[in-house]
């Protein structure tokens, strides 16, 4: 580790922070502009003017926009994420549950298509063009080309109401047994590694095609290497920085995408909470898990950037 | 396994191949697919320990027939008929994995670019030893042991602990080598060498060479040499093989080779560098002076060019030679203003030339053309011949229409290409002949010095010649003047009437052609030019003996 490295990697968190704190601003800006009056959809038609400008004073509303993110930010950056108008509640508390919940969801997910889209990209190079290629690369588009909410409700139609072998609504409470809680996620789980897991494997296959017309691979070769030893050995370790780039991709995806497949499911994480707060026009709620996902997001992207250069054995060992 | 071999003698006739026919599936622009044949029913033999060259010019077959030892055909190319028998048995015939058995434990290969063809995500080390260890030759103790010696042999830098090095952190004519060590790590029978000197320098090919020669000797393995430069294979073959369009021309040993060439395409070969010219005298005033030039990559941080100063007088030559990284391509950058010098002037015609291109009048860049080393990558790809060479004339002088048609019809016909050629794109070109339109869209705009970078050396030899004599040719028509970059000296010993050579951003020694290859050379120039290999067996040990500098890069 040397120099050079850690300043590409200081350079890539430092940007991260940079691209986070705009983020922060763009939805602030974007919630504000929404049409709609907070006071107005918390009291209802029927409410006075009177109460209604004192509604406004009190959630400070009044305040100039500027006044009001730095707050709001200030609020963020002590761990404060506010209070949720509808109900009153504290949003951290509220979310923090929820985001655990959600990160089971997608850490299972991940753990079932990573591999396995590893995998089968691996297997699609070693016979490309081949009828086990065209098979793979056939079923896995025709997963993805599905919407998520299609494949959501096949999967409920067939192993939830006709074969009954897993339930169809998600429900996970605080101290539920593993078996039991990873029989729920079961349906959402297997809806999103479907809805991932093409984009993963063509990605591989063709990170890895592209490593294979190098003239190294033709050394193997012609060392007597098998096949698959020199995709394993040879052609994998360089295609590692466009895999992990894509893996993260679609791991933030998991993470960020769920809100449909929560729906669906009726699974209590992130993506619900927020549907369910847009539907309200709780303002404090959609910020604080837009500002969440936005940091998942550039976090993973980070990740993949700092992976991918960790990568090249040309900024590990420089001359 | 080494015990039953000991059993066994082997056969006294390594390697036999019979009638061997190679065909390639082609998908030409705008045609249907066809088959092409590469090589045409060739045999050859090699008998134990002995080294066979395999000569000839692009497109002859020679990687494709080495490869065929292996089994193995690159891209789309398919062994259709002939046996290639190998210690007594068919190879063709052996099946996917009993030919994975020869591969790295019979024949082994070197690749023509050693930093292509190694893995940069591995250390040296484990890709030396892997063959071996694959055909369990050897345990891993013993194969990098056996490394390490070879690195020895092989005269590389630290040898104990270069194997624990990237590929990227070895220069290219110690990776030529580690390949060498690589190949002979799993002590094969043969090794095929595929142009294992042509990507280094003249200076750097001369050790490599030397190298490779005693390790073959040293271990008794037989080697399949192929290469186009017949002075290189003539150093270490005891046979060789000439091909052509993928058929035998002729078979001999090295000595009646070059000495007494039977066929009229091998004497071409033997004669290739021999062009007559004559030096001319300089004149008053030159047409191009560099004064005091000094340039620098990286907001002046990397100094590549210090202090240069060259003539270039009208109608005449100047070449300026080198080895990679000595500052001629910079020279040509700073010339044409494409790299601003930081101190010096550069006059042109009796005027100072801007530093900037920016700041050139359409003037000075119509009587400064260049030609490049690579003439495909140096043409749009979508546009015909006619739009090419047509581009300048329209550009500098305005011409329009039948004018412009006409004027592009007689500028292909200097360069001894018919009309035909003017709705041609770049990709229905040969080599030779895009090299041709290059110089015929730099002649467009009727220029006055034309600087030609490294113009042919990516051309086969013939090619390269004819290229020369066209550009000699049309000195004598046009009156234009060279400015001739080359890392060759048998280029320059051909056509210049001035040379300079360039070493680390100085020009070392300058003057006429006859002065500057006249003794007593600087220590430099004499490494450059007894470098260059002479078609002559037995000239790389004297070369070697006689050096009084080591080379610089490796």
């Amino acid at each position: 580790m040397s120099s050079p490295i850690l300043k590409l990697i200081a350079q890539r968190i430092a940007l991260g922070l940079l691209l986070l704190f705009a983020v922060s601003v763009l939805i602030f800006v974007g919630t504000q502009i929404l049409p709609g009056d907070v006071a107005q959809s918390i009291l209802g038609q029927s409410a006075t003017a009177e109460s209604l400008a004192n509604l406004r004073e009190a959630l400070g509303l009044n305040d100039p926009a500027y006044i009001r993110y730095l707050k709001w930010l200030g609020g963020i950056l002590t761990g404060n994420l506010g209070t949720a108008l509808s109900s009153g509640q504290d949003i951290a508390s509220a979310i923090g549950g929820r985001l655990w919940n959600t990160l089971f969801l997608a850490f299972w997910a991940a753990v079932v298509s990573v591999p396995l889209a590893i995998g089968l990209g691996l297997l699609a190079v070693r016979y490309r063009n081949g009828f086990i290629d065209k098979l793979i690369s056939g079923l896995a588009l025709a997963s993805t080309s599905l919407p998520e909410f299609f494949i959501g409700y096949l999967l409920v139609y067939f192993f939830a109401v006709q074969w009954q072998i897993f339930p169809g609504i998600s429900t996970v409470y605080d101290g539920m047994p593993f078996l039991e809680r990873m029989k729920a996620i079961a349906l959402p789980a297997t809806a999103l590694t479907l809805v991932v897991l093409a984009h993963m494997m063509r990605m591989t296959r063709a990170a890895i095609l592209n490593v294979m017309q190098s003239a190294y691979i033709e050394t193997a070769e012609l060392k007597g290497l098998s096949p698959f030893e020199i995709i394993r050995k040879h052609a994998f370790p360089n295609a590692i920085a466009p895999v992990v780039n894509v893996v993260t991709l679609n791991l933030a995806y998991l993470i960020v995408g769920v809100v449909v497949v929560e729906v669906i499911f009726v699974y209590p994480g992130m993506g619900q909470y927020l549907v369910d707060h847009v539907a309200k026009r709780d303002v404090p709620v959609v910020q604080a898990v837009g500002l969440i996902f936005a940091a998942v997001y550039i976090t993973l992207n980070m990740i993949a950037d700092i992976a991918a250069i960790l990568a090249n054995p040309r900024l590990r060992h420089p001359k | 396994m080494a015990k039953a071999q000991a059993a066994t003698p082997k056969p006294e006739m390594l390697l036999d191949i019979r009638d061997l026919r190679i065909e390639a599936r082609v998908f030409p622009p705008d045609e249907a697919p066809k088959t092409v044949t590469l090589v045409h029913d060739v045999s050859l033999t090699l008998k134990r320990g002995k080294v066979l060259g395999l000569i000839g010019e692009s497109g002859a077959g020679k990687s494709t027939i080495g490869l065929s030892s292996m089994a193995f055909g690159r891209g789309g190319v398919k062994i259709t008929g002939g046996q290639v028998l190998l210690n007594g048995r068919d190879i063709l015939t052996l099946g996917p994995a009993g030919v994975r058995k020869v591969r790295g434990r019979e024949v082994c290969y070197v690749a023509q670019s050693a930093a292509a063809a190694f893995n940069p995500a591995h250390k040296l080390m484990d890709q030396v030893v892997e063959a071996a260890m694959l055909h369990g030759v050897a345990s891993r103790a013993e194969a990098e042991k056996r490394a390490v010696a070879l690195f020895k042999k092989l005269s590389l830098p630290n040898p104990e602990t270069i194997g624990s090095r990237y590929p990227h952190q070895v220069s290219g004519g110690q990776l030529q080598r580690v390949m060498t060590a690589m190949a002979l790590c799993s002590e094969p029978d043969l090794i095929v060498f595929d142009e294992p000197t042509t990507a280094l320098d003249v200076t750097t090919q001369i050790d490599v060479l030397a190298a490779i020669k005693d390790a073959i000797r040293d271990t008794h393995v037989a080697a399949l040499y192929i290469s186009h430069d017949l002075a290189v294979v003539a150093q270490v073959a005891d046979e060789i093989l000439v091909l052509r369009h993928g058929r035998l021309v002729e078979r001999g040993d090295t000595h009646q080779i070059i000495k007494l060439p039977q066929q009229d395409y091998t004497r071409a070969l033997v004669a290739v560098h021999e062009i007559d010219h004559t030096e001319k005298q300089p004149s008053p005033t030159p047409i191009l002076s560099v004064k005091n030039v000094t340039a620098a990559y990286g907001g002046g941080a990397v100094k590549v060019l210090k202090n240069v100063s060259v003539d270039l007088h009208p109608g005449q030559t100047l070449a300026v030679v080198g080895e990679s990284g000595s500052g001629k391509s910079t020279l040509a950058r700073a010339i044409t203003g494409l790299l601003p010098p930081q101190q010096g002037s550069i006059n042109f015609d009796g005027r100072t030339l801007s530093n900037r291109l920016a700041d050139r009048p359409k003037e000075d860049l119509r009587q400064l053309q260049m030609i490049y080393q690579m003439a495909d990558v140096a043409m749009n790809p979508r546009q015909t011949v006619r739009t090419i060479i047509g581009r300048p004339l329209e550009f500098y002088f305005g011409m329009r229409g039948k004018e412009r048609d006409k004027r592009v019809a007689e500028l292909l016909d200097k360069i001894e290409m018919g009309t035909g050629f003017a709705d041609r794109y770049p990709a229905e070109l040969s080599g030779g002949q895009k090299q041709r339109v290059c110089i015929a869209r730099a002649l467009a705009a009727k220029p006055k010095l034309i600087i030609c970078d490294e113009v042919t050396s990516a051309l086969d030899p013939l090619v390269a010649n004819g290229i020369l004599k066209l550009l000699l040719e049309l000195q004598r028509e046009e009156k234009v003047a060279y400015l001739f970059i080359t890392h060759d000296l048998a280029t320059v010993k051909s056509i210049a009437d001035a040379i300079a050579v360039m070493y680390r951003g100085e020009v070392v020694r300058y003057g006429p052609k006859s002065q500057v290859l006249h003794p007593p050379f600087d220590a430099y120039t004499d490494l450059l030019l007894s470098s260059v290999p002479e078609m002559e067996q037995g000239w790389l040990e004297s070369a070697i003996q006689g050096r009084r500098m080591q080379s610089a890069g490796n």
